[in-house]
């Protein structure tokens, strides 16, 4: 019943999906990776003696940690409250920094490549350097504490949501923006009439989620003074009171998932 | 060949798609299923091969019962039963040539699946294929570069890959023009013959059924309510399977679409020679 | 968010403008907003222990650091090399262990293809391990493994397979089930399905994922060295600690540099994927 194939003899029976020159150049991509990751490895100065009992070491430290120290809870309200205050001052912040720098970082709406040039650059500074690291700076300018963490969390931010508010600015209908300038308005009435409007929902948006990245980010901003359960956090972690960091944990677990819920349910009403 | 008995499928929720089918097909020939939709076409062919797992009954394919096979056996299984599917599914961004060897995955090992390392009669004879459904000299395509009706084409050449002891295919033209889905009925029609596999097609164009089959069965609410020549689809039968409605158009046609066919080919060129199905069943040359 | 100047509203009203206001159409809801934004304010900085007679020296202080900032200094850029390529290396190689490990995290996490129970787990590990910020863990493997290199690395393997896993997972979820049974129909193996029906849908994407998540760690390995877990950033830590802010700056600078070139990578690469 099944003939298979009426084999003729004259059809290729030789068939590779890449030539010879594209195996090589495959090949040599993947042996790139390949020593890369290895040079990598090797070149770590890591002792790998501790590697071996980290398993160990990390279920002694989970045992530790129960049962949490539910008594600490009243102790890390506080706390928690200022992270939750360090992030949403510094996404402020932030948002009042961002908008203009946006404006003087877009193509359509800078004066001229001086000030582009001055806008891009603020902007990746910004962007390159983590927000940690900031906190390092402003605790430096403004002692501990969180105003250090406010500045650092904004300073942050403002590189993301410019990149991001400047990106929908060089989308705006030019259209529009003509069509106001024939009014004979002012090139500050043309932004503000002209082209905000069009661009205040990626405003929102942007900042309602990097709100919701900084409530995570300002969680360890402690860990160098700047404020909040990170100094408790760390302290807890160095005077190795396991039961006290979990709570703690569990805390962070907590405020993080509900922030990341929070902006989601309203970026969607956003769009 | 296939025998069908009791077949019953129960979707979870209660409704029962299937409601006792049985069938027998013997021969190797094309039979059409018709049924308007929810009818329970494709569940019938998602049972024979369990991408669908049947609630009751029984599938024998050449002897061997398929609905108790163990997963190993069930996959072996599988690689001797092509499927033809409405939206063509192939792998879009894999080449003609790979879709179209897939065919063979039950076949060959893991390692000469992962290097496309396939055996040499099996690339001929995916050439030769690609060759008989009119697409020589495109496998190194991707598939998403490819019309509707040239997907189809690989479809078959892939189910056909497999060496089927039988095909299933469910509503192949559904997603193409009238033309083009005359010419995918009647390349189905002639390689089910040529190789002699029974097919089952799911089809709810009782014009084109009636035209490139050479038996029909009507499914109507999970039961069986005709098995029959495509002669016998009178109008007091579509009644029965359809409802009341005015046939003598939708019957006719079928005698427009065969005469329009002749020099209907635009896409790709099927064999010219061959006579068209409809004359092949009436002149018997290939029953048996 | 400005009130809308009349005379502009009417000029607008004769040319192509369409978009109307998307927030607080209502001026009611609009004073809303600002008295509540004004409260929190009032209540938010009341609350926060901020030392204003410290905090009012920042800008003499700003002045001063960054005068001891000028001019950069790069003398000693054996310290910097060092610290730059340690941290390259654990960005090279927690991807590459990152993006090998969270294929299977991530297949795990697809419903689609899943037993229930295990994708279960899997997404609780990557929740998990997602909420909880890099230095934190940075620091939890700084206590299990001890100071240096070898704590960054494993805490950017873990953020590389939890971020990549969750993309794997989507897109899988996300993929044509169509040409997944076609291919089953064929008697297909399940690690022959995941050659020929997953792979090929989810592998552009994939590797775009895993370009960025090298960025991503290039950038995140600045940092893990704040708490000890090797890379500049323990360099950069211990010049703040010591005043030592030419020195930081030259780190900075290196820092901005090697983030940007980074990110130019990246995009080239992901736009070359298409
Ligand atoms: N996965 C499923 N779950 C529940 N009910 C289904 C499922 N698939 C199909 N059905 C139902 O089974 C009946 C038959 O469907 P189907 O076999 O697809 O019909 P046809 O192919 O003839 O259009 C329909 O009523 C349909 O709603
Ligand atoms: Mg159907």
């Amino acid at each position: 019943m099944n003939t298979g194939a009426q084999s003729s003899g004259s059809y290729p029976d030789i068939w590779r999906r890449f030539s010879p020159a594209e195996s090589v150049v495959r090949t040599l991509w993947l042996m790139l990776i390949v020593f890369t990751a290895i040079w990598s490895l090797r070149n770590l100065d890591i002792t790998w003696e501790y590697f071996l009992d980290a398993h160990i070491q990390a279920g002694d430290l989970l045992t530790r940690m129960f049962p949490p120290d539910w008594g600490h809870t009243g102790q890390i309200l506080d706390p928690l409250l200022e992270t939750i205050h360090i992030a949403t001052l510094g996404t402020i912040v932030s948002f009042a920094i961002a908008i203009p720098l946006a404006f003087l970082s877009a193509r359509n709406t800078t004066p001229n490549w001086l000030t582009w040039f001055i806008g891009r650059f603020f902007l990746v500074s910004s962007r390159s350097i983590n927000t940690i690291v900031w906190a390092l700076v402003f605790v430096a300018i403004f002692g501990p504490g969180a105003m250090a963490g406010i500045w650092a969390i904004a300073f942050r931010s403002i590189g993301f949501m410019g990149k991001l508010i400047a990106e929908a600015i060089e989308e705006v209908d030019e259209g529009t923006i003509e069509a106001i300038e024939a009014t004979g308005a002012s090139r500050l009435k043309v932004l503000l009439i002209g082209v905000l409007p069009q661009v205040m929902p990626v405003i929102y948006g942007t900042t309602i989620y990097r709100w919701d990245i900084n409530i995570r980010e300002s969680t360890v901003l402690g860990f160098v003074g700047a404020g909040g359960i990170g100094i408790e956090l760390y302290s807890s972690i160095n005077l190795f009171r396991w039961p006290e960091v979990a709570v703690m944990l569990i805390a962070v677990l907590l405020v993080v998932i509900v922030s990341e819920f929070v902006s989601a349910t309203a970026r969607q009403k956003i769009t | 060949m296939l025998k069908i008995s009791d077949l019953v499928k129960e979707y979870p929720g209660g409704l029962r798609a299937l409601d006792g089918i049985s069938l027998t097909v013997s021969e190797p020939q094309v039979v059409a299923v018709i049924g308007s939709s929810g009818a329970g076409k494709s569940t019938l062919i998602r049972c024979i091969n369990r991408l669908v797992e049947p609630t009751s009954g029984s599938v024998r394919l050449d002897g061997e019962e398929l609905t108790t096979l163990s997963r190993r056996a069930l996959r072996r299984a599988r690689s001797h039963i092509g499927m033809i599917f409405q939206e063509y599914n192939l792998v879009e961004r894999l080449t003609v040539m790979e879709n179209v060897l897939s065919g063979r995955l039950g076949s060959v090992s893991l390692w000469q699946a992962f290097r496309r390392n396939y055996p040499s009669e099996d690339v001929s004879a995916a050439f030769e294929l690609l060759d008989r459904v009119g697409l020589k000299g495109r496998h190194d395509d991707r598939a998403d570069a490819l019309s509707g009706g040239q997907r189809q084409r690989v479809g078959i050449a892939r189910a056909l890959m497999q060496k089927p002891k039988l095909l299933l295919v469910d509503e192949p033209t559904a997603s193409l023009d009238p033309k083009t889905s005359r010419q995918i009925m009647r390349l189905i029609y002639e390689l089910a013959h040529e190789r002699g596999t029974p097919a089952l097609v799911n089809i709810h164009d009782v014009a084109l059924a009636q035209a490139s089959a050479d038996r029909v069965i009507a499914l109507s609410d999970g039961t069986q309510v005709f098995d029959g020549t495509p002669e016998g689809l009178s109008p007091e039968v579509l009644n029965d399977i359809y409802g009341e409605e005015d046939w003598s158009a939708t019957i006719r046609k079928v005698d427009d679409d065969d005469n329009g066919d002749e020099n209907g080919d635009t896409e790709a060129p099927v064999e010219k020679s061959k006579p068209a199905p409809r004359d092949i069943v009436r002149n018997g040359a290939v029953a048996e | 968010m400005s009130p809308t100047p009349t005379t502009a509203t009417t000029a607008l009203d004769r040319t192509t403008w369409s978009r109307p206001p998307v927030f607080f159409t209502h001026p009611a809801a609009r004073y809303g907003f600002w008295f509540a934004l004004a409260a929190y304010l009032v209540w938010s900085t009341g609350t926060l222990n901020i030392d204003w007679a410290r905090t009012a020296q920042g800008l003499p202080r700003a002045g001063d650091m960054l005068a001891r900032m000028f001019p950069p200094d790069f003398s000693r850029s054996e310290l910097l090399i060092k610290g730059v390529l340690e941290s390259l290396q654990m960005a090279f190689a927690a991807s590459f262990i990152g993006m090998i490990l969270a294929i299977t995290l991530g297949l795990a996490a697809a419903s689609n293809l899943a037993p229930r129970p295990v994708y279960l787990v899997a997404r609780s590990l990557i929740v998990l391990s997602r909420t909880f910020h890099e230095v934190i863990i940075a620091i939890f493997f700084v206590k299990i493994v001890g100071f240096g290199p070898l704590a960054g690395l494993l805490t950017l393997i873990v953020a590389s397979v939890s971020f990549i896993s969750k993309m794997i997972a989507e897109d899988i979820e996300n993929m044509n089930m169509g040409q997944v049974e076609a291919v089953r129909a064929t008697g297909a193996s399940f690690p022959k399905l995941l050659l020929y029906a997953v792979q090929p849908q989810i592998l552009p994407r994939y590797l775009g994922v895993c370009i960025y998540r090298l960025d991503a760690n290039i950038r995140h390995s600045t940092v893990v060295g704040i708490v000890g877990a090797g890379g500049i950033g323990m360099t950069l830590s211990a010049t703040f600690k010591r005043y030592d802010y030419d020195f930081s700056l030259a780190i900075l600078l290196t820092i901005i540099a090697l983030v940007f070139i980074g990110e130019v990578f990246s995009t080239w690469v992901r736009s070359r994927l298409r």
